[in-house]
């Protein structure tokens, strides 16, 4: 093809026959260079859309039902999620590190640096292994599998209320444990023995039942203070607070008021200094009903990011090995560019995952 | 931040000599810059992890949230990425990207607004069993 380069580079003594890594289609190494860079570019363009996706069907869901996230994000544990952050970056760091060694023609060094990076991707994917894990033990898969959804019947041989509530007894429990945080409810303290699950298990409850227990359960928790006067709470008192209203079918919801949440400010958030931890009987009763959402989105989203972790770590296999036939030089290290820019970009979205899905508050 | 406003080293350059001849003219970033960005990255991390310990208020803590990450990825795409020394158009490619996800997600939150007022009628409603 002939261009302007071309005629420009016509009598050029450094124009060097043809270097093996030189594709015919271009004149020079420059311009295959910045030809690959401006092609991987566009290709990551086309990843940030694709994440893009995810991210507004995160901000939409969120904008709409604050609470659920508030409450959800109990089931992530947030110190894994900053051990994965430091060690994406770390492995982040010295990709970096490995393009200029292939720049300065530092074989060696670029071999430790891919080995280190793809160590990265093994521990962060070890963390996410163990994450999933946690989720699936409490039956918190993607979609209709997951226990809090309405229909789940997955949950050995339990019923649907029963499975949901003995999982959000679990997954308040754990995160206060975490977080060594007050219990909502004005009777804090108590979470320190926390009830059994026979406790919990709503046996007496039938589905769609406006069972005012469950209704004072919700008054109790503070979220209808006015009405709480109404319905003497005894219930209550007995299953103390860890335990919260776990039965979808009877939320009474025509005995609590409106708790006008939707701007996702909680009241009794802004009361508290220091972490609170949304309780499931906070809820309004469309986002009780909501839950399952958040962790179809949780799963979506570091999904597709750890599928993007594993294939960038074959990436650096196949770098490794082109590196160990002494293949890059400091006139051709593209591959190694465009696979650390891709690395950076799998970083870049776990930068924001991170905030997003574990530092709700 | 790390700032180096100075030219670049020209020793880092193996190839720095004639202007087109067509060679590859690298920019090697210094290994103290990149480790400087990566203690910076750290930093911001773990303060971002620490400031969800804070109460400022719902929207107040995620803006925090946001901005940090906002930084963070700034500094990945700036010297990790090495778009700072890199032809602009790459630049152009990423910001048309996200400047199109914000349109994106803007749009739909806007076009989910609209709803809100039924969201608020049905707020205490159960969709999954219909009971009031």
């Amino acid at each position: 093809m002939s261009t302007a380069a071309d005629l420009a580079h016509a009598d050029d003594p450094h124009a060097h026959g043809n270097p093996a890594h030189l594709a015919h289609h271009f004149d020079t190494p420059a311009q295959q260079f910045t030809t690959n860079k401006l092609g991987m570019w566009t290709f990551l363009a086309t990843e940030v859309l694709m994440f893009g996706g995810l991210f507004c069907a995160y901000s939409v869901y969120r904008y709409n039902h604050p609470q659920v996230y508030l409450w959800a994000h109990n089931a992530l544990d947030p110190f894994w999620g900053m051990v994965n952050t430091i060690v994406l970056l770390a492995s982040s760091f010295t990709m970096a590190w490995g393009v200029r060694a292939a720049q300065l023609n530092q074989r060696g060094l670029l071999q430790i640096m891919l080995t280190l990076t793809f160590l990265g991707g093994v521990v962060f994917m070890c963390v996410k292994a163990v994450e999933y894990k946690a989720k699936w033990q409490h039956f918190l898969f993607p979609g209709e599998f997951n226990s809090l959804n309405a229909e789940f019947k997955g949950r050995d041989g339990k019923s649907p209320s029963e499975a949901r509530a003995i999982t959000i007894e679990e997954v308040e429990h754990e995160a206060h444990l975490r977080s060594g945080a007050e219990p909502a409810s004005a009777e804090g303290g108590e979470h320190a023995a926390p009830a059994t699950e026979t406790e919990v298990k709503p046996v007496q409850h039938t589905q769609n039942s406006a069972d005012v227990k469950s209704g004072a359960a919700e008054h109790a928790a503070g979220t209808a203070p006015t009405e709480a006067s109404k319905e003497p709470p005894i219930a209550l008192q007995a299953i103390g607070t860890v335990v919260t209203a776990p039965d979808l079918g009877n939320e009474s919801a025509a005995i609590v008021p409106p708790t006008m949440m939707a701007s996702g400010t909680n009241s009794k958030v802004d009361e508290k200094v220091g972490h609170h931890l949304t309780t499931y009987s906070e809820l309004e009763p469309l986002d009780k009903s909501q839950l399952q959402t958040f962790f179809s989105i949780y799963f979506m989203m570091t999904g597709l990011h750890g599928i993007h972790v594993l294939v960038g770590m074959g990436l650096m296999v196949w770098l490794f090995l082109r590196a160990s036939a002494g293949q890059f030089t400091s006139q051709y290290f593209a591959p190694v560019d465009l696979v650390g820019l891709y690395w950076h970009l799998v970083d870049l979205i776990w930068i924001f995952l991170f905030p997003l899905l574990y530092l709700i508050h | 931040m790390a700032h180096h406003h100075e030219p670049v080293d020209h020793t880092e350059h193996p190839t720095a000599h004639a202007h087109d001849d067509g060679a590859i003219h690298i920019h090697v970033v210094p290994v103290s810059l990149l480790a400087g960005i990566f203690i910076v990255l750290m930093v911001f991390t773990v303060l971002t992890y620490a400031v969800t310990k804070v109460d400022f208020g719902y929207q107040i803590n995620l803006f925090v949230a946001i901005t940090i990450a906002v930084i963070k990825g700034g500094l990945v795409c700036l010297y990790f990425m090495h778009l700072r020394w890199d032809n602009p158009f790459n630049t152009l490619c990423l910001l048309a990207a996200l400047l199109f996800v914000g349109l994106f997600i803007v749009i739909a939150s806007l076009d989910s607004g609209q709803y809100h007022n039924l969201r608020e009628a049905y707020a205490n409603t159960d969709i999954t069993t219909g009971a009031k």
